[in-house]
């Protein structure tokens, strides 16, 4: 459990955080959002008591952070900055960490398979990959075995399996009955992992739901259908009551009607569905959305982030899509 | 390189969540792990190795040279020869390897962001630099006895007749001989307290060495109304003293030098402690 209360981080003049209050529960994973600059990275520093508070504050299972007993049996984290000496190997590093918690010997073993890296525990450190160096991160992060997770843009620097490896860890923490607390810029990466989402921009708290609410709350979301006889689809489907409106690649779009209806009254007149899939805002258009006024730093062509692809949109509604 | 797949599944390990521990962190806790970072980094190695080679070398060298030379030595050269600080020149070099060490033990830290990992894991930060002077101090103490007692016994046998040498027994060595090991401990705690404070290398070792070499040359370049009452109060001086049996009117005694110098790295600690603190890691 984390709860930030009016949490408020001033750098000189600068204002990276504002009067952030929320709370992130265990059992689910909840994805920190915000465009470049929002202050999650400063949000998660000052949760770990690294950087103090100008004013407001943050409890980690009902205590600040200094106050934990056992700090990393309790929390684990993977900061955005690598905080790794690269002259140390990996093992010695896992071990001067679980030496100062009184962790016995075999856990950095087990955490050091549990990521992989056992083959390379001895090497130096500064040989390793972006993503090996990520993964040591998240090794040292679950040291402690702790029931409160931080981790700040887990799968910068991870290949396709990686990520896929950190989604269902994430998952599979969550599910334990952990609190696992997750930044990412990869909107469509959240929605895959997320349950739950709080967003920020400027520093300010802009929304804390649950991430169907955030997609599924969109007016973007339709349902696509495609058809070999759509004039004739088109007008059963108006006949029951749904506004269409041509999409994309000679496709409709259709709202009013969910894809179950959709699909059975197609059946029940013996018209081929080429396509049915329901369309929703990406996490990334939600996201815009909502943060449009607050970015910080606004690019040229880009504002703070990529804009929406429909190839994401695409992923997210095969395989993303929640109840 | 290749990697072992990650283990495929979402448990760390238990799959459930254990109780605490009863207690809380601690100290012992804090040592074990500095002194398992001291030891897991090359630069440890090389600094300690370099403090052995010049603080024992060095004295060899100047212990050689003075016993090839005794004979054409001028008679003030000869009735103020102190054999024991000729054998300790080395010291006087090897301090400066200790410093970078005292440095190094904290700004490292800094510089690789490693201080994040040990400040979650240790939040109580003047824990951490109480545990880093211990484990350093410890660590630049042994060496630094070894390095004096072994540079004070080369140095001796090297300075062969008719260049005179002295033994342990007689007075005021023992005190020359172990002062040159607590000399080169304090300053490496004096330099430890300067990076607590500065955080960044090349910062802290510049000041390291510009307190132990620079000031002389300033304090030197001063009218010696002025210089003369403030040499006394410079590390150097100080370090000169200890491991010299001749007394110098102008310093300190050594004892009452080595608690200035002792007093310099508490108030910086002090001061770096405080600092830790009040700023963000
Ligand atoms: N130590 C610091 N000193 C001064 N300003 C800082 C400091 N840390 C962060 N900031 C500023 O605070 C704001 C928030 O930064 P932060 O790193 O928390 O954002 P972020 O949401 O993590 O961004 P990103 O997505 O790029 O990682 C930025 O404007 C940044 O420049
Ligand atoms: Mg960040």
């Amino acid at each position: 459990m984390i709860e930030a209360r009016g949490l408020t981080k001033r750098y000189g003049d600068k204002l990276a955080v504002d009067g952030l209050t929320f709370d992130v529960r265990p059992g689910v994973v909840t994805g920190f959002l915000g465009p470049n600059g929002s202050g999650k990275s400063t949000t998660m520093r000052c949760i770990m008591g690294l950087d103090a508070p100008s004013a407001g504050s943050v409890h980690v299972n009902g205590r600040p952070y200094a106050d934990l007993p056992w700090p990393l049996r309790e929390v684990g984290a993977l900061l955005e900055a690598r905080a790794i000496h690269p002259g140390r190997s990996a093992w010695a590093h896992l071990w001067m960490l679980a030496q100062a918690n009184d962790l016995p010997r075999k856990r950095v073993d087990e955490v050091l398979s549990l990521v992989g890296l056992d083959g390379v525990a001895r090497r130096r450190v500064g040989k390793f990959s972006l993503g090996m160096g990520q993964r040591l991160g998240i090794a040292a992060a679950l040291l402690g075995d702790p029931a409160v997770l931080l981790f700040d843009e887990p799968v910068n620097g991870l290949d396709p399996d990686g990520i896929r490896w950190v989604r269902n860890l994430l998952k599979g923490l969550a599910a334990e009955g952990r609190t696992v607390f997750v930044s990412s810029h990869l909107m469509s990466e959240m929605a895959l992992t997320a349950d739950h989402v709080v967003v920020i921009g400027r520093g300010r708290l802009i929304a804390e739901m649950p991430v169907a609410q955030l997609t599924g709350s969109s007016p973007r979301r339709y349902v696509r259908v495609r058809s070999p006889r759509l004039a004739e689809l088109r007008a059963a489907l108006e006949a029951d009551g749904a506004t269409v409106a041509p999409d994309s690649d000679g496709a409709l779009a259709v709202r009013g009607l969910d894809a179950p209806r959709i699909g059975d009254l197609a059946a029940s007149l013996g018209l081929p569905l080429h396509e049915l899939a329901l369309q929703q805002a990406s996490l990334e258009e939600a996201f815009m959305a909502l943060t449009e006024h607050d970015v910080e730093y606004h690019g040229e062509a880009v504002v703070g982030l990529p804009p929406p692809s429909p190839a994401d949109r695409v992923e997210l509604d095969t395989n993303g899509t929640r109840p | 390189m290749t990697l072992a797949a990650p283990t495929q599944l979402g448990s760390p390990g238990t799959g459930r969540l254990a109780p605490l521990p009863p207690g809380r962190y601690g100290l012992l806790g804090a040592l074990r792990s500095e002194w398992t970072k001291l030891r897991t980094v090359r630069s440890t190695l090389w600094t300690l190795g370099i403090t052995v080679v010049l603080g024992i070398g060095l004295g060899a060298v100047a212990a050689a040279t003075t016993a090839a030379r005794w004979t054409t030595a001028s008679l003030a050269e000869q009735l103020t020869f102190d054999p024991v600080r000729v054998s300790l020149t080395g010291i006087l070099l090897a301090q400066l390897a200790v410093g970078i060490l005292g440095v190094l033990v904290m700004t490292a830290e800094y510089g690789t962001g490693t201080i994040r990992a040990t400040l979650a894991a240790i939040p109580h930060r003047r824990l951490v630099l109480v545990a880093k002077g211990i484990v350093f101090g410890l660590v630049a103490l042994v060496v630094g006895e070894v390095v004096s007692f072994a540079a004070f016994f080369l140095g001796q046998s090297l300075l062969t007749a008719p260049a005179p040498h002295t033994t342990l027994g007689a007075p005021d060595v023992v005190r020359a001989v172990v002062g040159g090991g607590l000399y080169l401990t304090v300053l490496g705690l004096l330099a430890l307290g300067l990076a607590a404070i500065i955080r960044h290398t090349a910062g802290a070792i510049s000041a390291f060495v510009g307190i132990l070499l620079i000031l002389p040359l300033i304090v030197a370049a001063l009218p010696s109304s002025i210089g003369g009452p403030i040499g006394r109060y410079l590390p150097a001086n100080i370090g000169v003293t200890l491991v010299s049996v001749r007394s110098d009117p102008a310093s300190f005694a050594p004892w009452v030098g080595l608690g200035v110098l002792a007093g310099y790295a508490a108030a910086l600690l002090v001061l770096g402690g405080v600092l830790l603190r009040r700023r963000d890691a």
